[in-house]
């Protein structure tokens, strides 16, 4: 470090920014503190390398995982944790498939014994997503509740995958969840926010006394412009995954992702203007040259 | 420890949903050597209970157990 203290003219001297106040870094999670407002999936690439590029065109600092069964009779295939930068990612585990508060329950506990294993920060946590209906992939919304308890109760912080209903969100809030991840629109859709005004109402009532409590859009956003809206709106981060690994270029979406969270979060805290009926000109309405000349050229007399 | 050749009175577990024959005595530590697991990030369940890796050389498999030995995968 620099040999010369910091000095601090209290006229000249810079406030540090708040931890929220920082246009993409500084997404804090319970004890997790992120780099990136963008979480990526590791599913549904073309294949591990491709992920692993979108990873880094995306510049995210935390990423899914999935907990399946070891396959012992294809020794062949590649170990995602060989594309997985265990020493700067953070993993999150999820409980991706389960539909019962049960199954999650198992699925989060042997996540947190892998990660513990490799010494992962994301053994502390666990993205909660307990499926209620396996055609629109919508969660459960008691099993998740009930889920979200037991895993609390056993330490987890819960980042919980909900849908977008302002009551249960709130209810998960007070069963101690760590964020609160309602969806856009059914997982994998690629529909975008749905009910935007659901997601402001989730947003302003999680957050009215604890501006820094965590939500974060999960699920069923497409594009650039969907994320956009969804940090425009206040989101703290999105948590995605078909949308870049099925984009025609996967790699140049996880970068078109990585600027779309930068727009919308600078966007929502630089405050946008309130929508009028009317115009109100841009450009000054004095000191405009005279149209008479122009007038009389064209009605000489 | 098994010791080599020691096949006798073989039990039948359930692994990932097969069953298979290990030694009598065998423990989670043996099945994840010879399964090739060894240097795997792994978790192990038995009848749904968790065995801790710490505990894996001292868990001994028993007749019909129900064996789960999960791994990362790509997900979102």
């Amino acid at each position: 470090m620099g040999v010369r203290p910091m000095t601090s003219d209290p006229k000249t001297a810079r406030p540090h920014p708040p931890a929220c106040g920082s246009p993409s870094g500084d997404l804090q999670i319970g004890p997790i503190g992120l780099s990136s407002r963008l979480i990526l999936g590791t599913g549904r690439y073309r294949d591990f390398s491709q992920m692993q590029q979108c990873h880094r065109a995306a510049g995210v600092a935390c990423v899914t995982v999935a907990v399946r069964r070891e396959k012992l009779h294809d020794s062949q295939g590649n170990n995602i944790l060989d594309f997985l930068d265990t020493e700067s990612l953070v993993l999150l585990p999820n409980t991706a498939g389960c539909y019962t508060s049960e199954s999650a329950v198992r699925a989060a506990r042997m996540g947190r014994e892998i990660l513990s294993g490799l010494g992962n920060a994301g053994s502390q946590w666990v993205k909660l997503e307990v499926l209620g209906d396996s055609r629109t992939l919508l969660p459960d919304p008691v099993e998740t509740l009930q889920a979200t308890r037991e895993l609390v109760e056993l330490g987890f912080h819960v980042l919980v995958y909900t849908n977008d209903d302002p009551v249960l969100a709130m209810r998960l809030k007070q069963a101690g969840a760590a964020a609160v991840m309602p969806a856009g629109s059914p997982i994998g859709s690629g529909r975008g926010i749905a009910n935007p005004v659901n997601l402001q109402i989730i947003l302003e009532q999680l957050k009215g006394d604890e501006p820094g409590y965590p939500v974060i859009v999960d699920a069923g956003l497409g594009s650039p412009a969907d994320v956009v809206q969804a940090m425009e709106l206040g989101a703290d981060g999105v948590l995605m995954n078909t949308a870049v690994a099925r984009a025609g270029d996967p790699v140049a979406m996880a970068e078109a992702m990585r600027w779309a969270i930068r727009a919308g979060r600078t966007g929502f805290l630089a405050g946008r203007i309130a929508p009028a009926r009317y115009g109100s000109a841009s450009s000054p309405e004095f000191g405009m040259i005279s149209d008479t000349a122009i007038r009389r050229s064209a009605n000489p007399k | 420890m098994t010791r080599s050749g020691e096949t006798a009175n073989p039990i039948t577990v359930v692994v990932n949903g097969r069953p298979r024959d290990v030694p009598d005595q065998e423990t989670v530590a043996g099945l994840v050597a010879s399964s090739g697991l060894g240097d795997r990030a792994i978790a192990i369940e038995i009848n749904g209970q968790l065995v801790p890796g710490s505990q894996f050389a001292e868990t001994r498999l028993r007749p019909a157990d129900q064996i789960e030995i999960v791994s990362l995968a790509g997900g979102g």
